[in-house]
C-alpha cells in the first residue's frame, strides 16, 4: 500500500455545501420537490405484544382525501427475513409502538387524522421489557450474542481472572449502568417514494444508499437496478439511518400502491423512538485487581444488554477493554436478552461510548484505591503490544495524549482531595478518561474517476456526508489521490447511480472510501502514462476501482486514542451540575480537515456530556415503551449546557492504516467522555455515580 | 389533529358570545401549547375564537401604584417591560426561565397562564390519564413521575402545573380580570388554579367561555429586590423540577413581610402560606428559613420517584431568600 | 375547513388556501416550496422551524397559517441578498458553525432575531441574573450591552443541534455581534 502525500489534506477549508446549507437551499430527503405527492402516516400498537384480533378502516377510509388504508390484510408480501423489515406481514406484534397500519391521503392533516381514526383491538399477552430483571438469577434469559465485526470476539480471555483477584492488593469490583438512549437526529427519518414501471425511486434520509437498495430490492424481490435511493444531504443520523428500518418498506408499499404518486412519509418525533433504534441500556461489571504500586494483575469487564425478539443488535461495550491496559489475566463477556422491545442499532460510537464509561470510571475508582494520580495509574499500565491480539500497534499515543492534556489543562495543579474545591456555592471538580475506538474499513466501495481533457475529475461513488463533512474531505482525498487541485475535483455522492458505497459509519468513511479513491486514482495514473502517453485523451478517461484489501490488517492492532478531561461544578445545595470546560486531545492518524475534524470531534465531546448528564429514554415497563418521546422530555444538550471545549491532536503518521493515513473522528470524541464526567463529579462531590444519567437528584444533599 | 371551525371576533365580547355557543370550542392565543396539544390529539377544540390580537398588549401603571398586564402580551415583551423588571424583577426572571426567545415571542401571557400540564402520560392519547379522560386512570402514580407533584395530590392526578410566570403571580398576590358569559370577574391568582381533587380535568376554576382579558399586579415595594429560582434538568429551555419565587422585607434582621411560591411541586402554583407566616414578625436567617421550608413541606406527599423534590424545594427556598438578604454570592 | 391566506415570504407575496389546520411551517415547505425552515420535532422543542414572523423570531411549527393571514415572513433563505450571505451566515460557514446543516437556517434566523432583541434592551435568565448563575439579580435598564458567551448560550437555547455545534455557533454569532 503506497501513502498519499497530503497537498490538500491538512487543509481547514470550509464546507464546499456550507452556502446552501446556511441558506436552507440543501436539500434534505422530503425536501425534493415532486409534483402532486401523496401523504403517508402509520398506526402504532398499543400493546407490546399480543396479536391483533380486528382492524376496523371503515372511518378513515370514509374521510374526504383519504386514499387507502394499509393493514396486514391488504399490504403487499415481503421477501426478507429481517423481521423489523417486515412491517403489516402478520397480526402478531413484538413490540408497543410497532406499524400496524398506515393511511394514505392526499395531504398530511388528512393522513394523520385518518391515521387517529383506525381502530385496532388486540389480544395482548404478557410482555417483558425489562433488562434489570434478567439481571438477579436469570441467566437462562441470556445469550452470548453473534460478532458484530468479525475482528472482534464477543468473549476473551487470557489467564486466570478469579485467582489474580483473590489475590490482589488492591481491588475494584463494581456495577455501572447506562440507560436507553435515542438518536434523535434533528431530521427525522423522511423518505418520499414512487413507484413506477422502471421501479422505485427513493429520496431517502440515509447513511447509507447502497445498503438500503439492497434492503428494498429484496424485501420487493426486484433487482437492484430497479430501486434508485438518492440521499445528497442528510440531517444527521449517528448510527440510526445505517440499517432500513420500517419505515422506508412502509413507504416503499404506499408507493405501489398509488402508481406513478410519490408518497412522502416522515416520522414525528414521537414515532422515532420506536421506530428508529436506540442505544440499549447496558449492566456492567468491572473488576480491576492490581499491586499497591497500581500495576494491573487483572481485567475483567461483563456487560448485559437487550435486543429485540425480531432481530438480534448487540452493543459490544466489552469492545475497546481489550486494547486498553496490560495484564496477564483479562476477561471479557457479553450477553444479551430478548426483551419484546424494538430492536436496537448502532449509535454514535457503538460499544466504546458505553462500555469505557464503566472501564475508566473503575480506573478512576483504582486509582484512588492506590492513592495514585489517575494518568499516572493509565501510564504504568501502558501495555507494549496489544494485549488480546499480541500485535504490535500500528500507532498508540495514548501516553501522549495523556501528558498533552494534562499539560494542556493544568493537571498538576490539582489537589486530588475531594470536595476540596469551592465557589461561591459550587463544588469543583476535575476528572480525565482516557478514550480509544478502533481503525474500521468497511466493504463494499467502488469509485470510478472521470478524467477529462480539460484537466477536470468527476469522483463518483454512493457515499453519503450526514454532516461529518465527507464532501468536502473526499473531495481533498481525491485532489491529493489524483495530484490535483481541489478546484479540479467534481466529486458526486449520495445517489445510488454512482458505484456502491459502504455505510456511512464505525468512524470508517474515509478508510473505506477513501481508499477506494486513492486505488481509481492510482490506476488512472498508470493506465495514463502506459496507453495514452500521460495525457488525458479529447474523450476522457474513466477508472472503476475497489478499495483494495490492506495486508497489514493481519500484522498490526490499529486504533485511535485520546484523552479526555472535564471541570464540573455541583451546587451544594441543589445538586445542580454544570460542566465549564471540556478537553480532549486526540491522536487519530492524519487529519484530513482540521476544521470540519475539530467539528467532529467536539460534537462529540458535547455528545458525551448529554450521554452523562441528560439522556435517558424513560421504559414505563407496564406499557413498554418510553415515555418522554419528544424533545421536551428527552433532553438533548442545549446551548446553555456546553462550556468551553477545547479540542487538540497529536500529529501521527501511520502508514499502516490506509493511503491517506487517517483514523477516524466520527466517534472517538464521545468517548471516555462520561467517566470524565463521573470521574470530576467524585473529585468535586465525594460521591461516585455509577449509574447514568448524573442528575441533580443523585447528587442533592439530603 | 381533527378539523375546527376558525374564528376571528372584533371585541371581547364578541368572543364571548361566540364560545359560548361551542361547548367545545377554545380560545387561540398565541397557540404555542394549544396547537401542540391538537397535533397530539390531546385537545380537539371544533371551534378555535383567536383572541391574539383582542385583549390589550400593554404593560399599564394603575392608579394605585400596581400595574396591569394586558392578556395580549407576548412573554417577551412582559419579561423586557421596564416596570417589570423595576418593580417586580421576579417575575421578568420567571418568564426568562421559561421556554425559549422563539416560544416567548409567539406565546401570551394569559395563554402562559392556560398551559396544560407537561406529564408525559397526559400528552399520550394511549395511556390513561383522568386528567384527559376522566376515569380512566392515572397512570403517572405508578409510573414515570420525576417531573410531577408533592404537595396537594390525589388518588386522581399528580400533575403539575407548568407555568413559572403563574408561580410569581402568586406570590405577588396578583388578580386575574376576565370576561365571560356571565359578566366580568376578578379572580385572585392564588384561586385561579386548582387541586386535582376528583376532578384533575379542571386546571383552573375558568367556565367555559371566560376568557382573561388582564393581569393586575398590586403595588408591593419590596418586590423591588426579588428573586425567581428555577432548578431544572438542562441549563436551560427545559421544564421546572422545582422553582421558587420570593421576595423579603426585613427591617433590622425581623422580617416585615415575605411573599413565597413555589413552583414544579403542584397542581397548581403553591404559595407558601405557612411558611410565610412563620417567617413573618422573626429574626431573618439561615435556621428560620429552613425550619419554614421544613413546615410548608411537612405535608408533601412524594412519590417513589420525585421524592428528592421535598429536599431540593427546601434547599431552594432556603438558598433564595438567603441570596435576598445577602445578595447573591 | 379550508381558508384563504396572503403572507409576504422573503419579499414575495403569496395568496393560497390552506387546511385551517396547516401550521405555517408546512405552509411553507409544502405549499410553497420554501424548505429552508426545518421540522425538527413539529412541537416547539428544537428551533429548527425559526422564521421571523412580523420582524420576530418564533417556532412556525405551533403557528397556524390562518392565525397570522398578512404576515410577513423571512426565512434563512431570504436573509441572503442578491446572492450576498447575511454576515451571519458568512461567519457559521467560517467557523464551521454546523455540521448537518438541518437545524442551521433556524439557528441563523434566530441568532438574527435574537441580536435585534438584544439591541432593544431586551434581558435574558442571564441578565435577569438566577443569583445561582451569578446574575446580578433585579437589573432594570434597557441596555443589554455587550453580550457576554453566557448570554449567547442562553438566548440561542431554544435552537437545539443535535451535532452539537455550539462551541462553533457561540464564536460565530459573536464576531457578527462585536462587529
Amino acid at each position: 500500500m503506497s501513502t498519499i502525500t497530503p497537498r490538500a489534506m491538512g487543509q481547514a477549508l470550509d464546507r464546499l455545501d456550507g452556502a446552501d446549507k446556511v441558506r436552507g437551499l440543501a436539500r434534505y430527503a422530503f425536501e425534493h420537490p415532486v409534483d402532486h405527492p401523496a401523504y403517508l402516516f402509520p398506526v402504532q400498537s398499543t400493546v407490546a405484544v399480543g396479536r391483533i384480533t380486528g382492524i376496523d378502516r371503515s372511518q378513515a377510509s370514509a374521510q374526504p382525501g383519504v386514499l387507502a388504508v394499509l393493514t396486514y390484510h391488504n399490504a403487499p408480501r415481503l421477501s426478507t427475513e429481517d423481521g423489523e423489515l417486515r412491517v403489516l406481514q402478520s397480526d402478531e406484534v413484538a413490540f408497543r409502538g410497532q406499524i400496524v397500519a398506515a393511511v394514505i391521503a392526499e395531504t398530511s392533516e388528512i393522513a394523520r387524522h385518518a391515521a387517529s381514526l383506525v381502530r385496532v383491538d388486540y389480544e395482548g399477552r404478557t410482555h417483558n421489557v425489562d433488562l434489570r430483571a434478567e439481571v438477579p438469577g436469570h441467566r437462562e434469559h441470556l445469550r452470548v450474542p453473534n460478532e458484530v465485526l468479525p475482528l472482534f470476539p464477543m468473549d476473551t480471555a487470557e489467564g486466570d481472572v478469579d485467582a489474580a483477584m483473590a489475590s490482589a492488593a488492591v481491588r475494584v469490583d463494581e456495577v455501572y449502568s447506562t440507560p436507553w438512549y435515542t438518536h434523535n437526529a434533528l431530521e427525522p427519518h423522511t423518505t418520499i417514494a414512487c413507484w413506477t414501471e422502471e421501479g422505485f425511486t427513493l429520496h431517502l434520509s440515509t447513511q447509507g444508499v447502497t445498503g438500503i437498495q439492497a434492503g428494498v430490492a429484496q424485501a420487493f424481490r426486484l433487482d437492484p437496478s430497479q430501486v434508485r435511493v438518492i440521499s445528497p444531504h442528510v440531517g444527521g443520523a449517528f448510527g440510526s439511518k445505517v440499517y432500513p428500518r420500517a419505515d422506508v418498506v412502509l413507504a416503499a408499499m404506499a408507493a405501489r400502491s398509488v402508481p406513478g404518486r410519490p408518497v412522502k412519509f416522515a416520522l414525528t418525533r414521537q414515532q422515532t423512538f420506536s421506530l428508529t433504534g436506540y442505544r440499549p441500556p447496558t449492566i456492567q461489571r468491572v473488576r480491576l485487581g492490581a499491586g499497591s504500586d497500581g500495576r494491573l494483575t487483572a481485567i475483567d469487564h461483563r456487560s448485559i444488554e437487550q435486543t429485540s425478539k425480531l432481530k438480534e443488535f448487540a452493543e459490544h461495550s466489552t469492545r475497546a477493554t481489550p486494547s486498553m491496559y496490560a495484564a496477564p489475566n483479562r476477561g471479557t463477556q457479553q450477553w444479551v436478552a430478548e426483551l419484546d422491545v424494538p430492536t436496537p442499532t448502532i449509535m454514535r460510537a457503538p460499544g466504546e461510548a458505553s462500555g469505557m464509561f464503566a472501564l475508566e470510571s473503575a480506573m478512576d475508582e483504582l486509582a484512588i484505591a492506590c492513592g495514585l494520580d489517575p494518568i499516572e495509574l493509565r501510564i504504568r499500565n501502558e501495555p507494549d503490544t496489544h494485549p488480546h491480539f499480541h500485535l504490535p500497534f500500528s500507532s498508540r499515543n495514548l501516553v501522549t495524549c495523556l501528558r498533552e492534556g494534562a499539560r494542556r489543562f493544568g493537571w498538576e495543579r490539582r489537589d486530588p482531595t475531594p470536595r476540596a474545591r469551592r465557589e461561591g456555592g459550587w463544588l469543583i471538580g476535575t476528572g480525565v478518561a482516557a478514550a480509544t475506538y478502533p481503525v474500521l474499513r468497511l466493504p463494499g466501495s467502488k469509485a470510478t474517476i472521470r478524467a477529462d481533457a480539460n484537466g477536470r475529475y468527476a469522483v463518483l461513488i454512493a457515499a453519503v456526508d450526514i454532516g461529518t463533512g465527507t464532501r468536502t474531505a473526499l473531495t481533498q482525498v481525491a485532489a491529493d489521490a489524483l495530484q490535483a487541485d481541489v478546484e479540479q475535483i467534481d466529486l458526486r455522492l449520495g445517489d445510488t447511480a454512482y458505484p456502491p458505497a459502504a455505510e456511512e459509519g464505525a468512524s470508517a468513511g474515509i478508510t473505506s472510501w477513501g481508499a477506494a479513491i486513492c486505488a481509481a486514482a492510482d490506476q488512472l495514473r498508470q493506465r495514463l502514462a502506459t496507453e495514452h502517453g500521460g495525457t488525458v485523451p479529447a474523450d476522457g478517461l474513466e477508472i472503476t476501482a475497489d478499495t483494495p484489501e490492506n495486508e497489514y490488517l493481519k500484522q498490526y492492532a490499529m486504533h485511535s486514542f485520546g484523552a479526555q478531561f472535564a471541570e464540573v461544578r455541583v451546587h451544594e445545595e441543589t445538586g445542580e451540575i454544570r460542566v465549564p470546560r471540556q478537553l480532549g486531545v486526540f491522536a487519530c492518524g492524519r487529519i484530513v480537515n482540521p476544521k470540519t475534524a475539530r467539528s467532529q470531534l467536539l460534537g462529540g465531546m458535547a455528545w458525551g456530556l448529554s450521554m452523562s448528564l441528560h439522556e435517558q429514554s424513560v421504559l414505563d415497563l407496564r406499557f413498554g415503551h418510553v415515555v418522554n418521546h419528544d424533545l421536551a422530555q428527552y433532553h438533548i444538550s442545549s446551548n446553555a449546557d456546553i462550556g468551553a471545549v477545547e479540542v487538540h491532536w497529536i500529529e501521527e503518521d501511520d502508514p499502516y492504516v490506509n493511503p491517506m493515513g487517517t483514523k477516524g473522528v466520527g466517534e472517538i470524541g464521545i468517548v471516555g467522555v462520561a467517566a470524565a464526567i463521573a470521574n470530576a463529579v467524585y473529585h468535586a462531590t465525594g460521591i461516585r455515580i455509577r449509574d447514568l444519567p448524573i442528575t441533580l437528584d443523585k447528587l442533592l444533599p439530603g | 389533529m381533527r378539523t375546527f371551525r376558525y374564528e376571528r371576533a372584533s371585541t371581547t365580547s364578541g368572543a364571548v358570545a361566540l364560545l359560548a355557543e361551542a361547548p367545545h370550542g377554545a380560545f387561540l392565543g398565541g397557540g404555542t401549547n394549544l396547537v401542540d396539544l391538537m397535533k397530539l390529539d390531546v385537545a380537539r377544540p371544533d371551534l378555535l375564537v383567536d383572541v391574539r390580537r383582542l385583549t390589550s398588549d400593554r404593560v399599564e401603571e394603575l392608579s394605585n401604584g400596581g400595574v396591569r398586564i394586558g392578556a395580549g402580551v407576548s412573554n417577551s415583551q412582559l419579561a423586557a417591560d421596564p416596570l417589570i423588571r423595576r418593580r417586580y424583577p421576579m417575575l421578568s426572571q420567571a418568564l426568562l426561565s421559561g421556554a425559549s426567545g422563539q416560544l416567548r415571542n409567539l406565546a401570551t401571557a394569559a395563554g402562559n397562564l392556560l398551559q396544560r400540564t407537561r406529564c408525559p402520560y397526559f400528552q399520550d392519547v394511549t395511556t390513561p390519564c383522568n386528567k384527559r379522560e376522566p376515569g380512566t386512570g392515572c397512570s403517572a402514580i405508578e409510573g414515570h413521575h420525576r417531573d410531577l407533584a408533592i404537595l396537594g395530590t390525589s388518588p386522581e392526578c399528580v400533575a403539575t402545573h407548568p407555568s413559572d410566570l403563574a408561580v410569581a403571580l402568586v406570590a405577588l398576590d396578583a388578580v386575574v380580570r376576565t370576561e365571560g358569559p356571565d359578566g366580568e370577574r376578578v379572580i385572585p391568582m392564588t384561586e385561579l388554579h386548582r387541586l386535582p381533587g376528583a376532578e384533575p380535568q379542571r386546571d383552573t376554576v375558568l367556565r367555559h367561555g371566560e376568557l382573561i382579558t388582564a393581569i393586575d399586579l398590586p403595588p408591593l415595594a419590596f418586590a423591588a429586590c426579588s428573586y425567581f429560582r428555577k432548578i431544572r434538568d438542562r441549563a436551560s429551555y427545559a421544564f421546572a423540577l422545582v422553582t421558587v419565587a420570593a421576595a423579603i422585607d426585613v427591617v433590622d434582621g425581623v422580617v416585615r413581610d415575605v411573599r413565597i411560591a413555589f413552583g414544579g411541586v403542584a397542581h397548581k402554583p403553591w404559595r407558601a402560606i405557612k411558611a410565610e407566616e412563620l417567617l413573618r414578625g422573626g429574626p431573618a436567617g439561615e435556621d428560620q428559613f429552613r425550619r419554614a421550608a421544613e413546615a410548608e413541606l411537612a405535608d408533601a406527599r412524594p412519590l417513589a420517584g420525585n421524592a428528592f423534590k421535598v429536599p431540593l424545594a427546601r434547599n431552594t427556598m432556603v438558598r433564595t431568600l438567603l441570596d435576598l438578604l445577602e445578595g447573591p454570592r | 375547513m379550508e381558508a384563504e391566506v396572503t403572507f409576504r415570504v422573503d419579499g414575495t407575496s403569496h395568496r393560497l388556501t390552506v387546511d385551517v389546520r396547516t401550521t405555517l411551517l408546512d405552509a411553507l415547505r409544502e405549499r410553497l416550496g420554501n424548505t429552508s425552515a426545518k421540522k425538527g420535532c413539529d412541537h416547539g422543542q428544537c428551533g429548527a422551524c425559526t422564521v421571523l414572523l412580523d420582524g420576530q423570531r418564533v417556532n412556525s411549527c405551533l403557528a397556524l397559517a390562518v392565525a397570522h393571514d398578512g404576515a410577513e415572513i423571512v426565512t434563512a433563505a431570504g436573509l441572503a441578498s442578491d446572492g450576498e450571505l447575511h454576515p451571519l451566515q458568512s461567519a457559521f460557514i467560517r467557523h464551521d458553525a454546523f455540521q448537518c446543516g438541518y437545524c442551521t437556517p433556524g439557528q441563523i434566523v434566530s441568532a438574527v432575531g435574537m441580536l435585534r432583541e438584544a439591541e432593544a434592551g431586551w434581558p435574558s435568565a442571564v441578565t435577569a441574573g438566577q443569583p445561582a448563575d451569578g446574575g446580578s439579580g433585579g437589573s432594570d435598564g434597557p441596555t443589554v450591552g455587550i453580550l457576554t458567551d453566557d448570554e449567547v448560550r442562553e438566548r440561542m437555547s431554544g435552537n437545539l443541534c443535535r451535532c452539537a455545534a455550539y462551541a462553533n455557533i457561540v464564536p460565530a454569532i459573536q464576531e457578527v455581534a462585536r462587529g
